[in-house]
């Protein structure tokens, strides 16, 4: 067996026995001649991988925030009630276990959760009756399931969509006989592509870069691992037109000389594996993949889907080149690009859903077509994923360079006034900046907006956030695992109502910090939220703390500091 | 190799091309602390500590091979605070009580730790709950020390090539997990290896460690003929009214008082410039009068603590934590990873000696009430300075409470530092 298949052969138990067990490890660990203990600390890495019995549906709730201000606690403790279980424990129900899980792509579907990686959205205490009840008398999980399809709300008039109009498989790869790699990689040049995985570094260079690699093998990777919170934007492109997706990746192999492509598909997003299967089989039957691509003699290349196992960190392009080698996630030290050092060491290009969609559409509809669409620097249009308090979540197809303003209108947010760009890794802003424009020269963004009206608790968002990036760092440099864990201490301490100015200026430079030193984009991130709302929340976060001048005393909580003593003593003394 | 000329903080240096940075750096008189870093291995980049900026942009120094033109920034103020935070981290993350620590005085991130000036943390102390793994046949892994630096995993194998730890879990429940099987494979110097190569007390030999501790600790550069003598204080004599100081013991043993009768002579010299008022030393019990300086040792456990140490911010001009357990708790908050109802329990109901069937946790309006957890004095009222030891040598304490009443320039040397 290969070290390569180890996360393939891990899901094949999980998936078959619930669970994985000692008895399973010991075997894989026989087969690639690795110690038990390396196979122990794969699969502790991924969340979706268990140690223990879990019962025959394992429901995955999602506790992202978007979930929380749409009644996660109540589905939650539905859940609890019906199936007699506990979140996050293994018990000795057979039949139910349950957990909490980072976002899973549904934001304008929330509360959503996923039972056995079938979706089942907006839920709410009665709908998690009767889905409860009907599992227990048999009823499919195929029949129950909901269709987590994303609603495209918007595209841009006068023909301007590049991702959703009219597609014929094939169209932008027949382009490709007529031109020589050089002369795509000057059109991407042209259009200026960048990534739209949220780094926006120069796809036309990267590519370069792999083809002028004199590595023997080369191969062509789809990031599909679509983590970030609130953002669902890949995943329509995988519902809707997977086949274009498939397009640039061909492109990409015909440019670079690579003949090996690999989908990375987040395991939440299973329920599409089969249709980008299909999607594959489709090119393989006309002969766009395979031997002797469009009858060219050395034009070769194939395709496989590898699913995660629940990991963010993931997402980041070198963690998930370790992930596909059968190991932990960990982003590697930033030593070499994947194009000089990737997938077990050959060059290797890595590329986000959205780009590999854009690429094909550029070479399809040429560059005249882009050079009118768009802003100076960010051509086209962006897929933004909206939820939150709006009337209408969804996909939005927009030009570059469209207002926050606009957006705001279009989806019919509510009295909105904390937003946050590019999920919890991205930046916040407030109301005076709604007119800014969603570009490279002004704001850029990945993929996702949530919207939250002036009702939320914004210290309830930065809370969320920071959980989330304390489950989710990988764990290997000391900023970011002991950084983010430390910076949640400070917000236990404002809730508790015991923090002066002080603190708040602590955060921002302790945020620095972490943000300085940490090895991969998650760290380099995780504290900028919570650094900017202070600045640009200002009036928020003063009524939560004391405002201090130099000497300010120092607050110190009895009530709480002797609870634990005034109750043991109560209970037990009495 | 061809040779290359590059920059450090603005100095021209040499080195071979594509060399260690921080090798590189060491041959031009540069030193860059690490503690992953390890000669053979890959770079691992995992503590961070050598964080330095290539040409303006950060990067974990270990990583990086030094080339033609670059400019490297390595004692920025900036950088020397983050390589400082990134220790306090380790200090936080942990359960470092060094006083009991078998390491301690050969452990290299103490060792940075005194490098790097490190009195108190700015960090609070998160107090997670972690293993003692004794289960392995030779190895025993203090959790509570591990600073996930990854040499272990990559350093250490058996001599079929098999890893004997690994990371397990992820994000801030990450663990360095020993593989039983494999441990018990290895020969006495594999597992001495992983003792020695483990730059904290985290992997520890049974039946080695405390017999004969790692060495002759190495980290300890003070001897007695250099010890900072305690002396020129008279100097200060006036004829006005002495310098009045208050001492007193919270969550402590008093060996920190111990310590500062440990000046042998000096208490004469000393009392010819200052007065003691409320103190142990005096046993006057209340504030007789508002006092120039207060030294605070032991951390606050109980309700009287902390009122005791409101009095003294109250009655004192300045006030010094004295010793581990005032700056953060010390041995006493080893109790700060266990549930208050588990430590009353245990004391007070299962403990070895107590009567069977006994249900009494002492209780009374005029017992003070113990608190949650032990807390660090800065985290009840402002401490102006601290001064870190368990207990901090006896003329180092009166040096600095010297410096500081007569306000004379001072920074501690690094000898001078001991968290143990
Ligand atoms: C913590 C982290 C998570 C990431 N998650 C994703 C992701 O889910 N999808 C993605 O395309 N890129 C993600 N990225 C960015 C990738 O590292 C990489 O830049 C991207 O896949 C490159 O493709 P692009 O140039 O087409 O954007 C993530 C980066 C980091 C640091
Ligand atoms: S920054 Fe966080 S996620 Fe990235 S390598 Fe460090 S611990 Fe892992
Ligand atoms: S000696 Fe080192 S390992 Fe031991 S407690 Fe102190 S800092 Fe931690
Ligand atoms: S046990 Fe020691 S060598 Fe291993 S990771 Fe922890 S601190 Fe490093």
């Amino acid at each position: 067996m290969k070290r390569s298949r180890l996360l393939t052969r891990l899901w094949e138990f999980q998936n078959k026995f619930g669970f994985i067990s000692d008895n399973a490890i010991s075997e894989i660990a026989q087969k690639l001649r690795v110690s038990k203990i390396e196979i122990e600390g794969v699969i502790s890495f991924y969340h979706f991988f268990h140690r223990q019995p879990t019962g025959k549906y394992i429901i995955y709730l999602n506790n992202s925030i978007i979930s929380e201000h749409k009644g996660f606690e109540l589905v939650k403790t539905a859940f609890e009630k019906e199936t007699g279980c506990t979140f996050g424990k293994y018990c000795d129900n057979t039949l139910f276990s349950l957990f909490e899980t980072s976002c899973i792509g549904l934001s304008d579907q929330e509360p959503a959760a996923l039972i056995n990686f079938h979706p089942f959205t907006n839920l709410n205490p009665e709908k998690v009756k009767s889905i409860v009840q009907k599992l227990k008398i048999g009823v499919s999980l195929e029949t129950l399931q909901n269709n987590p399809t994303s609603k495209i709300q918007y595209i841009p008039p006068g023909n301007k969509t590049i991702f959703f109009r009219d597609y014929f498989l094939g169209n932008s790869i027949k382009k490709i006989l007529k031109h020589s790699p050089e002369e795509l990689l000057g059109t991407l040049f042209k259009t200026n592509l960048e990534g739209h995985g949220g780094a926006f570094f120069s796809t036309g260079l990267k590519w370069k870069y792999c083809k002028e690699s004199n590595s023997t093998k080369k191969y062509i990777i789809c990031n599909a691992d679509e983590g970030e919170p609130g953002t669902f934007k890949d995943k329509s492109l995988l519902n809707n037109v997977p086949e274009l997706v498939i397009e640039g990746m061909i492109i990409a192999s015909y440019i670079t000389g690579a003949s090996k492509g690999i989908i990375y598909l987040r395991a939440e997003y299973t329920y599409l594996f089969k249709k980008i299967k299909n999607a594959i089989q489709k090119f393989k039957n006309k002969g766009y993949l395979g031997n002797e691509i469009l009858g060219m003699k050395d034009f070769k290349f194939n395709i496989k889907i590898q699913l995660g196992a629940g990991a963010y960190v993931c997402g980041a392009e070198t963690a998930l080149i370790e992930s596909l080698e059968g190991k932990r996630g960990e982003p590697r030290i930033r030593k070499y690009f994947p194009t000089e050092y990737g997938y077990f060491g050959n060059s290797t290009v890595v590329n986000n859903v959205e780009t590999f969609a854009k690429a094909a559409r550029i070479i399809e509809l040429g560059t005249d077509f882009f050079s009118n669409i768009g802003t100076q620097k960010s051509k086209g249009t962006k897929l933004i994923s909206i939820s939150g308090d709006v009337a209408k979540p969804g996909i939005y197809e927009i030009e570059w360079g469209t207002t926050i303003k606009e957006l705001l209108h279009l989806s019919q947010a509510t009295a909105p006034y904390y937003l946050q760009i590019s999920g919890p890794s991205g930046e916040c802003i407030n109301e005076m900046e709604f007119d800014r424009k969603i570009c490279k020269e002004d704001l850029i963004c990945g993929g996702s907006i949530m919207v939250f009206n002036r009702y939320r608790s914004i210290l309830q968002i930065i809370e969320n956030f920071m959980k989330f990036f304390n489950e989710e760092s990988c764990g290997s440099c000391t900023p970011c695992r002991a950084g983010n864990q430390i910076l949640y201490e400070k917000i236990k301490k404002i809730k508790k109502g015991i923090c002066t100015s002080k603190d708040l200026e602590e955060i921002k430079e302790w945020g620095k910090i972490v943000s300085l030193t940490s090895r991969c984009g998650l760290g380099q991130t995780s504290t900028k939220t919570f650094s900017m709302a202070i600045d640009k929340f200002k009036d928020y976060f003063n009524l939560k703390v004391k405002t201090c001048t130099d000497n300010c005393s120092i607050e110190f909580d009895m009530e709480e500091a002797v609870y634990d003593y005034d109750s043991i003593i109560k209970t037990t003394q009495f | 190799m061809k040779n290359i000329s590059f920059k450090i903080d603005g100095r021209n240096c040499t080195a071979e091309q594509g060399q260690n940075l921080i090798e590189a750096a060491k041959q031009n008189g540069i030193f860059i602390p690490t503690l992953c870093h390890f000669k053979h291995l890959n770079p691992l980049g995992s503590c961070r500590v050598c964080t330095v900026k290539n040409n303006g942009r950060t990067i974990a120094g270990c990583t990086l091979n030094v080339d033609e033109g670059m400019d490297i920034e390595v004692n920025t103020p900036e950088l020397l605070d983050a390589r400082k935070a990134i220790l306090e981290m380790m200090f936080v993350e942990g359960n470092h009580f060094c006083p009991s620590c078998e390491k301690s005085g050969d452990c290299q991130m103490q060792n940075l730790g005194y490098e790097t000036g490190i009195r108190y943390t700015r960090f609070p102390h998160l107090f997670v709950d972690r293993i003692v793994d004794a289960r392995p046949e030779r190895i025993v892994v203090n959790q509570n020390r591990c600073i996930k630096c990854k040499r272990c995993i990559e350093e250490v194998r058996t001599t079929d090539g098999n890893r004997v730890f690994n990371f397990t879990n992820r994000g801030n429940k990450t663990l360095v997990s020993i593989d039983y099987e494999q441990e018990a494979k290895l020969s006495d110097t594999q597992a001495e290896h992983a003792m020695h190569i483990c730059p904290t007390g985290s992997i520890l030999v049974k039946g080695k460690s405390f017999g004969k501790p790692f060495g002759n600790r190495e980290f300890d550069y003070s001897n007695k003929e250099k010890n900072i003598s305690f002396n020129e204080i008279k100097k200060h004599k006036t004829t006005h009214k002495k310098k009045r100081i208050a001492t007193t013991s919270l969550a402590g043993c008093f060996g920190c008082h111990m310590s500062m009768l440990d000046v042998d002579l000096g208490i004469l010299d000393l009392i010819e410039v200052v007065e003691f008022n409320k103190s142990p030393i005096t046993d006057i019990k209340n504030f007789t009068e508002h006092c120039d300086i207060g030294l605070i040792e032991g951390g606050c456990c109980n309700t009287h603590n902390i009122e005791v140490l409101r009095e003294f911010r109250k009655n004192c001009d300045i006030l010094v934590s004295v010793g581990e357990c005032a700056i953060w708790g010390g041995l006493p908050a080893i109790r700060n990873t266990v549930p208050l109802e588990e430590c009353l329990k245990e004391a007070y109901l299962n403990s070895m000696t107590s009567e069977e069937n006994e249900i009494i946790i002492p209780n009374h309006e005029d017992i003070p009430k113990i608190l949650n957890k032990v807390y660090s004095n800065h985290e009840v009222v402002k401490i102006d300075y601290h001064i870190p030891g368990c207990p901090p040598n006896a003329n180092h304490i009166w040096n600095v409470v010297k410096h500081i009443l007569f306000e004379e320039e001072y920074s501690i040397a690094y000898p001078e530092f001991k968290y143990d």
